[in-house]
């Protein structure tokens, strides 16, 4: 706001002076080099979507960029082979049932954790805290070993655990892992949104006679709102399109692995159809960009609130 | 319903660190009793250990006959209104007077019946349906006030809560509040830095600086009757003028004037003379003490008219006849009524006069 109310042009008398020009070429300069970055960042994408509308020969043989003029060779091949090959049906499946408990869990989780981190006083709360954001730092790769070794050992391999005929059990490493690693952000967001929370409502209620988890209820989560939504997108989309974890923890059992694990297999098992893996990214890109188009509002709304005061 | 006691409470952050001091204070039931001082005088740390959101660290404090010490806020029978409002965003302003009642688990009839009697008292029947972004200042200050009132409560705690409203409608909510104490026979405790709201509003004042209490009197004794120097210069605008006298022989000496003393004070006492400006005057008397003023500044108001001047080496405010024709510049004679004069001692800045 107080950027705009101080370049605000104050007379007419001063509309074409000289800062008003160098304001309105930096004005446009700015937009110029916003634009040039998206169509740079955009241009791989695009050539991605050309080329799965080309056959596998075009592909071979010519850059995607030569598609984009006549003589036009498009065609529905990719997609097609790729929906009949690959067991789709099962993957796009199984990709729900890894991403919605492993968006709930860690969300919920780290709700609660959040709120006692913010608004309730404990011994050493600062040092755990501050251990937490910590493992923020910890690259993921460094747990796959000891936590694959504990899996094992208690017993959760999925063989053993599809042979307990509880649906949904054979997931319980992948809901866990996910949940393990997308805890310390989560944490880390909510908090800082709780945080900014104003201390008198909490008083209040206090007064009012709320209790802790009334508080939390029936205070602290309708007013979180934005915060939840873009936590819930930003862990959604990471378990969606994580392929790491998904095959280090079930990457060698085909019924629970997700659609990632499942397209990457596609040119393992078809040899150089590489071709396939153009249609497969734009078919897996589906899912997240209606969870972001649908919640986007509150996405941007999350982001700004912590910095800036609604 | 309740009086409210202080009995010589403490408030200490750490070791080094003491807000409030040996603070003792008796309020009587259905009194609009108003805490006022400057900013970080622990007038608003006072009323949350009242509230219960300070723990009371030497002290007691008793509601009615009861040492609330450790009575949870919700069980102290109390209710609170903040600078902020505080009020919840995402609710209406229904559902922001029921919540209390709500939580106190009382009947869905009860809570409708309280709810209505409080919006028509505050004249919110209207908002009802609103959430608090779309109503103005004035209205989300009487909604924090419905959610006071529907509980009933023996004490009414109001913290600043006019400092967020303009200066027209803070007018209009000072008689406002006014007319609800005495509507609800409650008893009432106002923090506030205004001297202006305290003054207007209270039946008695609490006046306290650095942690410690001045002096506790019905508007009328602490304007007329500061105890110290500090309650003196707090209340009251223009401020007292302070001038440096020395006592000899039943007058103060003071670099520009002598005045006669209405009370003997010890010959040589050193200390500060004080009078407000109203108790400068335009008529002088034979005999009587005369200011020969030398006027800096005039400042006018229609029904008033301020001088700023010195006499002798200091500096003095007058309130005088706004018929009176005085320019900048201007050397006049004032006279001083005696009855309006205190004097302060040098050490202990107590009243002795």
């Amino acid at each position: 706001m107080s950027v705009t109310t101080a370049g605000r042009r104050e007379s007419t008398a001063a509309t074409y002076s000289l800062p008003w020009f160098s304001q309105q070429i930096s004005h446009y300069a700015v937009h110029i080099v916003v634009i040039g970055l998206t169509v740079i960042w955009m241009i791989p994408t695009v050539g991605l979507l050309v080329s799965s509308f080309r056959p596998f020969s075009a592909i071979a043989s010519t850059g995607w960029w030569t598609a984009i003029s006549p003589p036009y060779n498009f065609t529905l091949q990719n997609y097609s082979d790729m929906l009949s090959q690959s067991n789709l049906g099962t993957a796009i499946f199984n990709s729900f049932m890894v991403a919605v408990p492993a968006t709930i869990i860690p969300v919920t989780i780290a709700a609660f954790a959040a709120y006692a981190f913010s608004w309730m006083n404990f011994p050493g709360r600062n040092w755990i805290f501050l251990a937490l954001v910590g493992l923020l730092a910890v690259p993921l790769q460094l747990t796959f070993i000891p936590v694959t070794t504990f899996f094992v050992h208690a017993g959760w391999t999925t063989e053993n655990l599809e042979a307990t005929g509880i649906p949904g059990l054979p997931w319980l490493p992948l809901w866990l892992a996910h949940a393990g690693y997308g805890m310390p952000f989560s944490i880390y967001l909510l908090s800082n949104f709780f945080r900014a929370l104003p201390s008198d409502l909490f008083e209040s209620a206090e007064i009012d006679g709320a209790g802790t988890l009334t508080t939390f209820f029936r205070l602290v989560l309708p007013l979180s709102v934005p915060a939840l939504a873009s936590l819930v997108i930003f862990q959604f989309l990471w378990v969606w399109n994580d392929l790491l974890v998904a095959l280090i923890y079930v990457g060698g059992a085909p019924e629970v692995a997700p659609l990632t694990v499942n397209l990457a297999n596609l040119t393992n098992s078809l040899g150089q159809g590489y071709q396939l893996l153009t249609a497969a990214a734009f078919f897996s890109m589906i899912v997240p960009l209606v969870v972001f188009l649908s919640l986007q509002r509150y996405f941007v709304r999350g982001i700004l609130a912590g910095s800036v005061k609604g | 319903m309740a009086s409210v006691t202080y009995d010589h409470v403490v408030k200490r952050y750490t070791a080094d660190v003491t807000v409030v001091k040996d603070f003792n204070v008796d309020i009587k039931d259905k009194e609009f009793m108003v805490l006022v001082g400057p900013s970080g005088c622990g007038k608003s740390t006072a009323l949350r250990m009242l509230a219960g959101l300070e723990a009371i660290t030497e002290g007691k404090i008793l509601i009615g006959d009861r040492v609330v010490n450790n009575v949870a806020a919700k069980d102290r029978d109390i209710a609170m209104v903040f600078q902020s409002y505080a009020l919840y965003p995402h609710m209406s302003v229904y559902d922001n007077m029921a919540f209390p009642l709500q939580m106190a688990h009382m009947k869905k009839s009860e809570i409708d019946k309280r709810v209505r009697n409080a919006s028509r008292i505050l004249g919110l029947d209207n908002f009802l349906k609103r959430k608090p972004r779309a109503l103005s200042g004035g209205q989300r200050q009487r909604v924090a006030l419905g959610r006071a009132i529907v509980r009933s409560p023996k004490v009414f705690l109001l913290d600043e809560p006019l400092s967020n409203l303009d200066a027209k409608l803070r007018g209009q909510t000072r008689v406002e509040l006014q007319k609800l104490h005495r509507d609800l026979q409650t008893t009432f405790i106002y923090v506030t830095h205004d001297q202006v709201e305290a003054m207007t509003m209270g039946d008695r004042i609490a006046i306290m600086n650095a942690g410690i209490l001045q002096q506790v009197g019905t508007p009328g004794e602490i304007y007329d009757h500061p105890a110290n120097l500090f309650v003196a210069g707090f209340i009251g605008t223009p401020t007292m003028n302070f001038i440096p006298a020395n006592v000899t022989n039943g007058s103060a000496k003071a670099s520009g004037f002598e005045v006669k003393l209405p009370k003997a004070l010890p010959a040589g006492s050193k200390g500060t003379l004080g009078f407000r400006p109203e108790a400068v005057t335009d008529r002088t008397t034979d005999g009587g003490t005369i200011l020969d003023m030398k006027v800096d500044v005039v400042e006018r108001l229609g029904s008033d008219q301020y001088l700023y001047g010195s006499v002798g080496g200091d500096q003095l405010t007058a309130r005088v006849d706004p018929r009176m024709a005085v320019a900048p510049g201007d050397r006049v004679r004032l006279g001083l009524d005696t009855r309006g004069l205190h004097f302060f001692d040098g050490e202990s800045e107590q009243a002795l006069l």
